[in-house]
């Protein structure tokens, strides 16, 4: 069959590789090459060498900053949505009546656009803080705080949903054997039913971490960086490197390089760690 | 919950109710204040509308016009249906071809492909714009085009995944019985596809739904903007800012989404969940 598959090769994966290849694949090529480059429009690209690179963390300390940013802003944010997802769905797996109806609730933020969930909270973040004549943007620690508060609120409902069905996996006949062994029920959550999940916990704990490097449209909406650009984040600082000065469009690029390692880095991390867990079952 | 004590019963639900005023408060707020006039907005975000704030519907016409949001919702609609009926018609295609070939070209076509879902926007996003400029398809129509390419990742892996849980014999029956792979291809595997297409197409329309910055460099705030460039534009512009417009945007904003779910819930959460495991 697969003499005369090949001959259809066209047919089969043209309008993807062609769509692929303007959409993603020339643009990537070009990219690389631009972050060692000056220019405005690409078409009067200059070769500047690793000059770019150099600018992109010593021109103020912005990159860095946001990068810091990020980092704090992934490990508070990972931490908490895990934890509380985790326990929503050991709570919502025991079968209680309305349990359909929570779990409706807490996922239905997720469909929420970005842009729309930051206009969203930083409506309520403004009037809470008001009495107090302040403002999200007063202190970075108030756009640190919404936005954990924020991504809590998307991600929550998404997580819940994978442990829930990671929990619902664990096979009956362990949880009873451990029951008629006598074990609690909080010993048959930590020696039985954590472990039994521990695939979905290393997909969660990913999916969150790559989601909070990577976030955009909520720091853009929420607090566009302010005060100053203290509570930028790593994707808005880059796009405001871009847009924001003309002229910087190489730096721009040479982070966004910079930006894809550190995400790519991330990726190959999870990669890495499913398979061990695939040897292991 | 049988086997829980029934006080511990009574605090799960009460923390659970708690829970669920706290995730629908938010939304439930900026509903409230969509009919409130616009400088009472700020001032008593927590207050009822009364006789004096209410406004009726002043804030949804004023949202609307001041954004040309029911343009921005045809052109989203437009945008992510066909968006997403092409992906998974085109990407299912090269998905089932690259599974099924062993050779180089299709061994590096999968790779460089799944590269991408771990490529971060930023990255490509100048060049990409660019790109999309010079060759005109910064239109509605164009955009479809970007998508096919972008969205290529995710559904290309998920196809892929798919095509190798269906058993080698039924297509080789199919070509012993004389179809071509064309036949093949349409008459009897995209039948089977059925359920991972459903799965794609949620997942997709999640995304492009709600994405906000490649449309916004493609296709800028010109007469095809998409609800979320209306939603920025309205906000991040000059001059004092509209609150009740403001609210009546999200509001509307929101509807859409809360319909999208109410139909296709099951699918969603199973979308998710494959999505996940797959990812």
């Amino acid at each position: 069959m697969q003499k005369a598959l090949k001959k259809y090769f066209a047919f089969f994966t043209f309008p993807t590789l062609i769509a692929f290849t303007i959409a993603f694949f020339l643009p990537f090529i070009v990219g690389i090459f631009l972050s060692f480059a000056k220019f405005t429009t690409v078409l009067d690209a200059q070769w500047v060498g690793l000059g770019n690179y150099v600018k992109a963390f010593s021109d103020g300390n912005d990159f860095l900053n946001a990068l810091w940013f990020t980092v704090k802003f992934a490990v508070v944010s990972v931490i908490t949505e895990n934890i509380i997802a985790f326990f929503l769905a050991v709570l919502l797996t025991r079968g209680g009546r309305g349990t359909n109806f929570f779990r409706t609730v807490f996922f239905m933020p997720n469909l929420i656009g970005g842009i729309v969930l930051g206009y969203i909270w930083q409506t309520i973040f403004n009037a809470v803080l008001r009495p107090y004549a302040m403002t999200l943007t007063t202190n970075a620690k108030y756009g640190f705080w919404g936005l954990v508060i924020l991504m809590n609120w998307q991600m929550i409902g998404y997580m819940m949903v994978i442990y829930i069905a990671g929990i619902q996996n664990v096979p009956e006949e362990l949880i009873d054997a451990a029951k008629v062994d006598g074990a609690s029920r909080s010993q048959t959550l930590w020696n039985v039913t954590v472990p039994m999940v521990m695939p979905s916990i290393t997909i969660c704990l990913f999916l969150t971490l790559t989601n909070a490097f990577k976030l955009f449209d909520q720091n853009l909406a929420l607090t566009n960086g302010a005060p100053g650009k203290s509570s930028e984040m790593l994707a808005l600082n880059i796009y405001n490197t871009f847009y924001g000065t003309i002229g910087f469009e190489g730096v721009g690029q040479a982070k966004a390089v910079i930006f894809t390692i550190i995400v790519a880095a991330i990726s190959f991390l999870q990669i890495r760690a499913t398979r061990k867990k695939e040897v292991e079952n | 919950m049988e086997g829980t004590k029934k006080p511990a019963k009574v605090l799960i639900y009460i923390l659970l109710i708690v829970l669920s005023v706290l995730f629908i408060a938010p939304v439930a707020i900026i509903l409230m204040n969509s009919f409130k006039g616009r400088f009472f907005i700020s001032d008593n975000t927590f207050a009822f509308p009364n006789a004096s704030t209410f406004v009726g519907i002043d804030n949804y016409v004023n949202g609307i016009n001041k954004t040309d949001f029911l343009n921005a919702f045809k052109n989203s609609l437009f945008i992510t249906v066909c968006s997403v009926l092409v992906i998974v018609f085109f990407n299912s295609m090269a998905a089932w071809y690259i599974t099924r070939t062993k050779t180089a070209y299709s061994k590096i076509l999968y790779y460089l492909i799944i590269f991408s879902m771990v490529v971060p926007f930023q990255m490509v996003m100048f060049t990409m714009s660019k790109m999309a400029n010079m060759m005109h398809l910064d239109n509605p129509l164009g955009i479809i085009v970007i998508y096919l390419g972008y969205g290529a990742g995710l559904s290309v892996f998920m196809f892929g995944g798919f095509v190798k849980s269906i058993p080698l014999e039924i297509e080789e029956a199919a070509m012993i019985d004389g179809c071509n792979p064309i036949q093949t291809y349409f008459r009897v595997v995209f039948p089977i596809l059925k359920p991972i297409s459903i799965t794609v197409a949620i997942l997709e329309t999640m995304w492009i739904w709600n994405d906000y910055l490649l449309p916004y460099l493609v296709l800028g705030t010109s007469e095809h903007k998409t609800i979320p460039i209306a939603v920025q534009y309205l906000q991040g512009g000059y001059g004092s800012k509209d609150m009740g417009a403001l609210m009546a945007l999200l509001v509307l904003a929101i509807i859409p989404v809360v319909i999208f779910y109410a139909l296709c819930q099951k699918n969603i959460i199973k979308g998710i969940i494959t999505g996940a495991v797959k990812g």
